[in-house]
This record gives structure tokens, sequence and C-alpha cells, in this order.
């Protein structure tokens, strides 16, 4: 009987196995299968899975829950874009010091709340509190035009300029690919090694964590600067991609809010949650547009109502998130996976 | 620099502007102090509100003033049937999932307004909407008078109720120590409900008053709820007192920075101010 | 009068056992005693009578009546009240708002006038701080508020859950002479006490309660004089 269900067990993971490889076999030529308008869709989606992995590795590894992100998405766009319009230095050298900045800037937040003892509400208060702040800041900032915004120099559709980021859909879904798969490495490495277990410590219970020598300060400032700077390259790719920056359109709250909808969805604190609920936001939201564009030419706000019922379902009757349940479902992982 | 009539002017206009900025916050700092459950969907039910008023203004005619009992009434059910249907459920989870709950619920009725309503700015022109009084040399706006007016009327209607009816009282004592509530036979649960209700209920009547004052879009929910935010943590969460002060103070501080720096920049003020007070003074400018 | 029947109550904190198979009465007019270590039950017996937890089997009777699984504002109304441990009074509130908040139930809305005035008589000193704030008193001012605050609500029965905690010995003593006094009015007591010696001399008859669970019962001079329980919680 145990061994029936340990042969079941390897059996169901030989083929998770198989099937990991064809999908991934599948990602790689999948420029190639589909048009260019499917294509767009699963960047987007892969865009949701990295940031929502660089937010997860904040709020699910260390406790700090931030509803400001998109300040490092904002600040990683507008510094990688001024430095390439006004200086031509390529957004590949850029990115670097957009990393820089979001990180600089998160732990500013950091260093202010652990100092000033600001958690919880307050702390998600005070991350929106600089996001605003900041997007205010640049809609006055002339030197990357204010509230007209900021326009890159377009680009011939088939070029393949990486270190110019200037090319097709095609190159930004390999780049998105690459960033999510870093960002999954990262997340794997730190889940395996010391300081992830201290960050998961700090979470679970930063006392506790304190009296057995852990720093929480620490780790938490080590989590969110990581996460920031992740998060910045998100945006490097955003303003890249779209070729056009607004302080409203990255630094906005709806941005923020945006960037924890995967994670949540597909599990706070999970190895492979955050693609997962993008998975799942991407194909509803789709799909919802798509029907809703039976009904009425006007799809403004369809997407949205889609992914708060979405949250909603989630958050009311699967807490832990897609993945958690999922693996309890199928019983893959007995208690390691999941957090 | 402006003449000082004009600021004197710009001055009186903010605090009387504050005074429905106030009456929102009470609703947040009423549902806060009681039922410790942070409203993050605060914003959009103001814009639902404004958006009631002026739909009822533009399809019957009814005066905003008017549509305060109706929209008042329906926001009260709403909220009293939102906390003891969905919320209480969600009493004992972790803060951030009670967030993520209301942050559904803004999105739904942000997004929903926009389905109905489209994204233009609506908003309301009574025969009164131009009228002004000139008390020497300072110039009144009628609506501002008038909303204000109403505002603080409903506010001293609330902290009326709080201090001196029985339920009112009751509600205190739950916000003050839920057990001790439970344990002298109160009905907690009934009166959590009573007290989202009643928040949602102020939103309701300042969203009426506001709509007087400013054009709605169905996007202002986020830039509201944020105010409301700035507004209550100045004054401390879950203190009515500090809510009302607060509402005053950046309604005065809104319409300087417009008067001084350019009116876009106004809120960079309040953003300021508001991770200044998070950082030094977590309890508040009235907090111990 | 109508006593209380406790069958059979089991009770748990998720997968953590708190009450197993507990039976107790307490019959009119009666002062009940329950000893037990800290975390043996008692506060949670108290509780799961009161309405506020939620038993996994078993009943609780008062008279002939099934009050199992009623919420607390409903048990309050049939005269179960308690003072609670910790005392649990309204700090922000006055003193006169703590004792008006006791008798928002319907069965002592109609007498609470007169049951104030019997209260401030009994407790002169709650009427002369009637407009302070009850988080300004002191440890045992507050609990003469609890007591007060409990009487408002026109109990037949009172569950008393550690009186005597934190208190100065004078004041334990004055709280002990209200309870026998409370009793001598007619109302039944049930007492929940780490003060063993006092409370068993109190009672009529008390129980052991040992990990969730009745190991011992009767009499409180018999128990007073068992030797297991005056190895383990008199230390003689």
């Amino acid at each position: 009987m145990d061994s029936n269900l340990t042969s079941r067990r390897i059996g169901l993971l030989c083929l998770l196995l198989v099937s990991f490889l064809t999908f991934g076999f599948f990602l790689l030529i999948l420029p190639y299968l589909v048009s260019s308008y499917i294509l767009s869709i699963v960047t987007i989606i892969l865009y949701f899975a990295y940031v929502g992995q660089a937010w997860n590795l904040a709020m699910g590894f260390s406790g700090q829950l931030s509803l400001g992100h998109a300040l490092y998405i904002g600040l990683g766009a507008y510094t990688a874009a001024a430095l390439y319009v006004h200086f031509g230095i390529p957004p590949l050298i850029g990115l670097f010091l957009s990393m820089a900045i979001s990180a600089a800037a998160a732990a500013l937040i950091v260093f202010l709340a652990a100092h000033h003892n600001v958690h919880d509400v307050y702390f998600a208060l005070l991350t929106i509190a600089f996001a605003e702040f900041t997007r205010l800041f640049f809609s006055h900032f002339e030197w990357v035009s204010g509230t007209s915004g900021l326009f890159l120099p377009l680009s011939s559709s088939d070029s393949f300029d990486l270190i110019n980021l200037r090319g097709s859909t095609t190159m930004f879904y390999y780049i998105i690919l690459t960033l999510v798969i870093i960002a999954l490495s990262i997340i794997y490495f730190l889940m395996t090694r010391r300081a992830g277990y201290y960050l998961l410590a700090v979470r679970e219970d930063p006392l506790v964590a304190q009296s057995l020598g852990i720093s929480a300060f620490r780790y938490k400032m080590l989590s969110m600067t990581l996460s920031a700077a992740m998060t910045s390259v998100g945006g490097v790719f955003l303003a890249f991609y779209y070729n056009t920056l607004f302080p409203e359109n990255l630094f906005g709250i709806h941005r923020s809010v945006e960037i924890i909808l995967a994670p949540i969805i597909g599990g706070i604190g999970t190895f492979i949650g955050p693609v997962i609920g993008a998975l799942a936001l991407g194909f509803l939201g789709e799909l919802m547009t798509v029907i809703a564009e039976f009904i009425s030419p006007n799809t403004a706000g369809i997407k949205e109502i889609a992914y708060a019922i979405i949250l909603f379902t989630v958050i009311k009757f699967l807490p832990g998130g897609l993945w958690p349940w999922i693996s309890r479902k199928t019983n893959i992982f007995t208690s390691k996976c999941s957090k | 620099m402006p003449d000082l009539a004009l600021t004197i002017d710009i001055a009186i206009s903010g605090i009387l502007t504050g005074f429905v900025y106030a009456l929102m916050a009470l609703g947040l700092s009423v549902i806060f102090g009681v039922i410790r459950v942070v409203n993050f969907a605060h914003g959009e039910m103001m814009v639902l509100a404004m958006f009631a008023s002026v739909f009822l203004f533009t399809y019957t005619g009814l005066d905003p003033l008017f549509s305060i009992p109706f929209v008042t009434c329906i926001f009260f059910a709403a909220g009293y049937a939102l906390q003891r249907y969905l919320i209480d459920s969600f009493m004992e989870r972790e803060e951030h999932e009670q967030f993520i709950l209301l942050l559904a619920v803004g999105m739904l009725i942000t997004n929903g307004l926009l389905i109905v309503f489209g994204p233009e700015a609506r908003g309301i022109n009574t025969d009164y909407s131009f009228d002004s009084y000139v008390i020497g040399p300072v110039i009144l706006e009628k609506t501002k008078l008038i909303s204000s007016g109403a505002a603080s009327l409903l506010s001293l209607l609330l902290f009326t109720f709080f201090r001196f009816t029985s339920t009112g009282t009751a509600i205190r004592a739950c916000a003050d120590n839920p057990l001790g509530a439970a344990v002298v036979g109160l009905n907690v649960k009934r009166l959590y409900g009573l007290a989202f209700g009643i928040g949602t209920a102020c939103v309701g009547a300042a969203g009426c008053l506001m709509s007087l004052l400013f054009d709605v879009t169905p996007n202002l929910g986020p830039q509201l709820t944020l105010l409301s935010f700035t507004i209550v943590i100045i004054g401390g969460m879950g203190n009515m007192t500090g809510a009302l002060l607060g509402g005053l103070l950046i309604g005065l501080s809104e319409s300087l920075a417009g008067l001084f720096t350019s009116p876009s920049m106004k809120s960079m003020f309040s953003f300021a101010l508001l991770i200044f007070i998070l950082v030094f003074r977590p309890k508040g400018l009235l907090g111990k | 009068m109508n006593g209380l029947t406790v069958n059979n109550l089991s009770l748990f904190y998720g997968d953590a056992q708190a009450l197993d198979d507990v039976s107790i009465h307490v019959n009119p007019g009666e002062i009940v005693s329950i000893i037990g270590a800290n975390g043996a039950g008692k506060t949670s017996l108290i509780r799961t009578i009161a309405g506020m937890l939620q038993p996994a089997s078993g009943s609780i009777r008062l008279a002939e009546k099934d009050i199992t699984g009623l919420p607390s504002f409903t048990i309050c109304n049939l005269g179960i009240a308690q003072v609670a441990e910790g005392r649990q009074i309204f700090p922000s509130l006055t003193v006169l708002e703590n004792l008006r908040m006791g008798a928002l139930i319907p069965r002592a809305r109609r007498t609470s006038r007169e049951t104030l005035e019997r209260i401030f008589e009994l407790y002169p000193l709650l009427l002369k701080r009637s407009y302070q704030k009850a988080g300004s008193l002191s440890g045992g001012e507050q609990q003469m508020l609890a007591i007060g605050r409990c009487l408002m609500g026109y109990p037949e029965l009172i569950m008393f859950d550690e009186p005597s905690l934190g208190l100065a010995p004078a004041i334990i003593d004055e709280v002990f002479d209200t309870i026998c006094n409370l009793n001598k009015q007619g109302l039944s007591i049930l007492l929940v006490e780490q003060n063993v010696v006092t409370s068993l001399k109190l009672a009529d008859r008390a129980y052991v309660l040992e990990n969730g669970r009745i190991v011992l019962s009767g009499n409180s001079d018999q128990i007073l004089h068992d030797d297991r329980v005056k190895k383990a919680y008199i230390g003689l």
C-alpha cells in the first residue's frame, strides 16, 4: 500500500517533469507559433509574474506589506529612459543605476520604518505615500517632461538591439522570459539557503527571530532592497516596451495594486505562486475582455472587474492562494513546497 | 506674492472644503476606531456617493442637499450588510487579507462606475452654483458655505450620537474592549455592523456635499482614499476630534499650497505631511 | 430561580482540547467553587457557559431550557452574568457609562435606575467617581466597577473569574464579602479562584478541574480536607 503510494508519487513527479520540459520548450519557440497579439498577452503575463515574484520577496519572505511598489517601477523606468534620451546611455547600462536608485529608496523606507517603529497598516501607508509623493514630484520634474510625458525614439519593429532595448515584441518576450527565470532562480536560491530561512523566520515572528540572534532589520532591509532592485528592472522593461513614460501611469497606485495581484492570487510566499497567479489573471482577464467585446465595444474596466472578482474569490475561499490549494489537492508535495 | 485679501479668501474657502473632507474622514475613523478594519475602499465609496448625487441631480433635478437622506440611508444599509455578511468573516484573518478584500471591493466600484458612466468628469450646476457673498474684502462662495454648513451639522450630529445615546455609547464600548462588551451582553457583531454602516453613511453624506464642490470621475477613488487616510492619520487613527481637525488642516494647507505653488502640486504637501506624521508622530498630532 | 446544569461539555481550540467531558451543576442560591491550576480550563468553562465559545459537544441547561450554543447576549439576558478575568471594563468610558452598559440587555432596562441607586449605595466610591474615566481607577476600584456593572444586568447567577487576581489583601476581603452578601440576597454564584482556601470556605460545593477534566467534586469541606487537594493546591 505504502510503496504503491510512493510509486504513484514518483509517477506523478515524472509526469510533472516531462510536462515541465515540454512547457519550457513550448515557451522557447512560442514566438514562432502564435500571433504577435497573443505574444504580447503572454509577455504581459510574464511581466506580472516577474514583478509579482519581486514583490513576493518582500511580502512573502519577510512580511513587509508594500502597497507602493510602483515607486520602484517608476524610478527604474525614468532613470534608464532619461539616461537614454538625454545622454544616449544604453538601458543595459542604465538599468544598474535604476536598480541602485530604487534600492536606495527602498533602504530609506525600511530604515525610517524600522527606526520609528512604523509597521502593519502604517507601513503600507508609508509605502503608498512615498510612491504618490514621487509621482507628483515627477509630474513637476521638467527634465523628464513632467505630466506631458517622456517619449523614447521608436525603432524599426524587426530590429533586435539588446543593448539599447530597441526591438520587436519577440525580443521583449525573450527578455521578460529570462527575467522570470532569473527571479525564480533568486527565490529558489534564497529558499534553500540560510538567508531564506532567516527571512521566513522574520516573517513568521520578528520577535522570536530577534531573540534567536537573527537581525530582523538586516533581513528586512536585504529583502526589500533586493525586491526594489528587481522591480525597477521591471520598470525599465515597461518603459522600453511601451516607449512612453507618464508619471501617472508608472507611479500611480493602480500600478502598485497590479503588482500585488499575481502573488496574492497564486500564493504569497510560495515559489511558483506568482507565476500561477499571473497565468490565471492573464487568462481570465483576456477571456472577460473577449466576452465583453461581443456585448459592447467599450471594454474599459472589464478586465479590472475580472481581476477584482478573482481577487475576491481567492481571498474569500482560498486565503493561501491558488498554488497551496492546487498542491494540497494534487498532493504532489506533502508539506515542503507551499508555505 | 498674492495679495492678502486673496490669501484670506483662499484660506477660508480651504477651511470650508475641509469640513466636507472631515466628514468623509470621520467615516474612516469610526470604522477603524471601532472595528479595527482599514477601509481601503473608502475613496471609492465616496466616488460612488458623488455619482449617486450627480445622477439624482441630472435625472430628477434633486438638489444634492436633498439627496443626502436617500444616499445616506442606502449607504448605511449597504455598509451594515457589508460588515455583517462579508467583513465579519475576515475579522480573525490577517490584516493584509482584510486590505485586499476591501481593495477588491474598491476595484469593483471604480470599474463598475467606469463601465456604466464612462471616464468623463461629471459635475453639478445648481442655480446657486455661481452665487457668492461679499463681506468686506472677502468673497464667500455660496456652495462652499452650504456644503460646509451641512457637513459641520452632520459631524455635530455624529458626535452627539456617540456621546449621548446608549447605542452610541455601546459602540464606543465595543471599540474600547470587545471582550468586555460581550461580557455585559452587548451584541458586538450587530454593533460592528452599525459602526460600519455609520462610517459609510458619513461617506454617503460627504459624497453628496462634495459633488457640489468638485467634478467626479470614476478614477478619483484612490486619491480620495489616500486623502481620507492622510486626514485620519494626522488626527490620530480612531480619534474623531482628530479627524475633524485633520480635515480642516488639510483643506487649509491644500488651498494655500495651491495658491503659493501650482494647483497640481497641492497634494504633494499632503503626502509629505503624511510621511512626516507616519514617521515622527504615528499617533497623530493629537495623540499622546 | 433556576439551576444551571452542564453536561459532558467538550471544547477545542483548533486541535487542542480545553474541556473534556465536563459536567457540573449550580443549584439556585448556591455558591459553587471551581479550583484548578492555570490553564486547567476554568476560564474556558465560564466563557463556554456565557456563550462566548462554542462547545464541540455536551449541553448547558438553565432549569429545563437548553441554552447550548446561544449567543452571549441572549445568555446574559437569561440572567447568567459574569465578572470576567481581568475585569474587562471600558477604560475610556466614564464610570457611569460603564455601569449603563451593563443594563442594556432587555431584562435589565426597566429596573436600571433602581439598580444604579443600589450599586451606588453598595459602592459610594463609584458615585463619587461617576464622571471619571474608568481607566483612571485603581485595580480595586475597577473590580468594584466590574461587579457593579455585572449587577446592572439584573442577574440570577454570577460567574466570577479570578476576582481577587492582582488586588491588595484588604480589597480581596471586601470582594469576598460582596460575593457572600450577594449570595445571601439569593443570587447563585459560580466562583473560579486561585485563592483556594478562601473560596472553599465560602462555597457550598466545589469541583477540581485538571487539564480540562473534573477530577474531584463534592462538598467544599470534603474537598478542603482531601489529601490530594491539600498537596496540590494548598501546599500542606
